[in-house]
């Protein structure tokens, strides 16, 4: 839980180390086809990557500005100050949705000339607050969905890696979690058929695949289908965002991670009355968007959190 | 004497309250903590329902087919009357694990929240 807990030694290499700003994303390389999360970013970046990177940022929630943080602009400007800061040249980002808070024109317009300051290539899928305009995404489809299927769901191939973007926030049933639907599962079953299961595959979508929390909503109903057309494949990696902070998990051959927002922290599962905006004093909502690191090492099966300041 | 007073004056609105008739009623169910309260409310055929939303993310009211909200930010509120006797199950769109219900009675007597 501690930074001592980090293992500088020669064992480096071994070790999956996934370091997580919450204001900021996650830095993933590929190294020997496996993506491993290098961290975030400072620590990212005094690594010595190999291959091939790629960022994650999520749920910057433009247009938010209730007291969890009125200024979820300015915590978005901080994170892509730092992803430009990034010596290197990863690959492009992908952002997990919720890019805006209520889909407003201007929301989305204000992201756009934020992340694209990082001069990277983003790919996009949505969060529930993306499609919250009268015809229910029209506005997310016309700047985000070019080339994409139904909702917003495609694919993509980068440097060996299969990249997928699925939608789970479209037709929610009452009392349910996420929800993927048969096309969509019947389009991914189809995407990865005849594909080599050596192959390493990112799934990415907003709520997470996995189950972390039904009482909140924090899962998707059909997630475990999905994960079936999957299981063949040596190496799986679900990055998710909408529960704003960072969780991890390693099922066999299937490593699942949730980034953090850029927006506002939310609790922990269980920890409050709702899954809410989680407002804490201005000193520690810092500390909060400071860095965090995840360290996962792989032979030991431990998680390691280290959270540092934003600003020393 | 202000007590006396203050009591007086609750007497005095509850009689007119008691005297309201029931098919002019409105009833309110709160959005808060991503919980709809009261959760069940049983009410007479044409009475409306106004929904507020009280959280700092925003919900919707919906129930397929039936009656369906746009996104009501925080103090937002969505209205609905309901005139046919039956079982309205809803949910919030956003946040389907957010359930209510309002059970809507033929119109005679009074309107009963549960």
């Amino acid at each position: 839980m501690t930074a001592h807990d980090h293992d500088h030694g020669p064992s480096r290499r071994k070790v999956l180390e996934c370091m997580t700003w919450a204001g900021t994303g996650v830095l993933w390389t590929v190294a020997g086809g496996v993506p491993t999360a290098l961290g975030l970013i400072d620590e990212a970046a005094a690594q010595e990557t190999k291959g091939f990177t790629f960022l994650q940022i999520s749920d910057s929630h433009m247009g938010f500005d209730k007291p969890a943080n009125p200024n979820a602009k300015g915590t978005l400007e901080e994170a892509i100050a730092r992803v430009k800061a990034i010596p290197g040249n990863p690959a492009f980002m992908i952002h997990t949705g919720d890019i805006s808070h209520l889909s407003k024109p201007s929301e989305f317009d204000d992201a756009e000339k934020i992340i694209s300051q990082a001069r990277l290539d983003v790919h996009y899928v949505p969060g529930e607050h993306d499609l919250l305009d009268d015809e229910q995404g029209k506005l997310y489809r016309e700047r985000y969905g070019r080339g994409t299927k139904g909702p917003g769901y495609y694919s993509f191939d980068a440097n060996g890696v299969h990249f997928i973007g699925l939608v789970n926030v479209v037709d929610l049933k009452g009392g349910g979690l996420g929800n993927l639907g048969h096309e969509q599962l019947e389009w991914l079953e189809d995407d990865v058929k005849g594909r080599s299961a050596s192959q390493p595959v990112v799934v990415f979508a907003h709520i997470p695949l996995w189950t972390v929390y039904p009482q909140w909503g924090w899962g998707t109903d059909d997630g475990a289908q999905a994960l079936g057309y999957l299981k063949r494949f040596g190496s799986v990696t679900v990055l998710n965002g909408h529960i704003h902070q960072v969780m991890q998990k390693v099922e066999g051959n299937v490593t699942f991670h949730t980034a953090r927002s850029t927006a506002f922290p939310q609790p922990a599962p269980g920890t409050a009355p709702s899954p809410g905006p989680m407002k804490v004093a201005d000193d520690r909502l810092r500390t909060m968007l400071g860095v965090a690191s995840v360290t996962f090492k792989q032979n030991e099966q431990r998680l390691a959190i280290v959270d540092t300041p934003l600003k020393a | 004497m202000r007590i006396g007073t203050a009591c007086a004056a609750v007497a005095a609105v509850l009689t007119v309250l008691a005297a309201m008739p029931a098919a002019a009623a409105e009833v309110k169910v709160g959005i808060d903590n991503f919980t709809f309260s009261p959760k069940v409310m049983t009410v007479k055929a044409g009475t409306t329902v106004t929904w507020t939303n009280n959280d700092d993310i925003p919900h919707t009211v919906a129930d397929p087919g039936k009656f369906k909200s746009k996104a009501l930010d925080t103090g937002d509120t969505y209205s609905f009357t309901f005139t046919t006797p039956g079982s309205y199950s809803y949910f919030c769109s956003l946040h389907p694990h957010m359930t209510g219900t309002i059970v809507v009675e033929a119109a005679t007597g009074s309107n009963d929240a549960q």
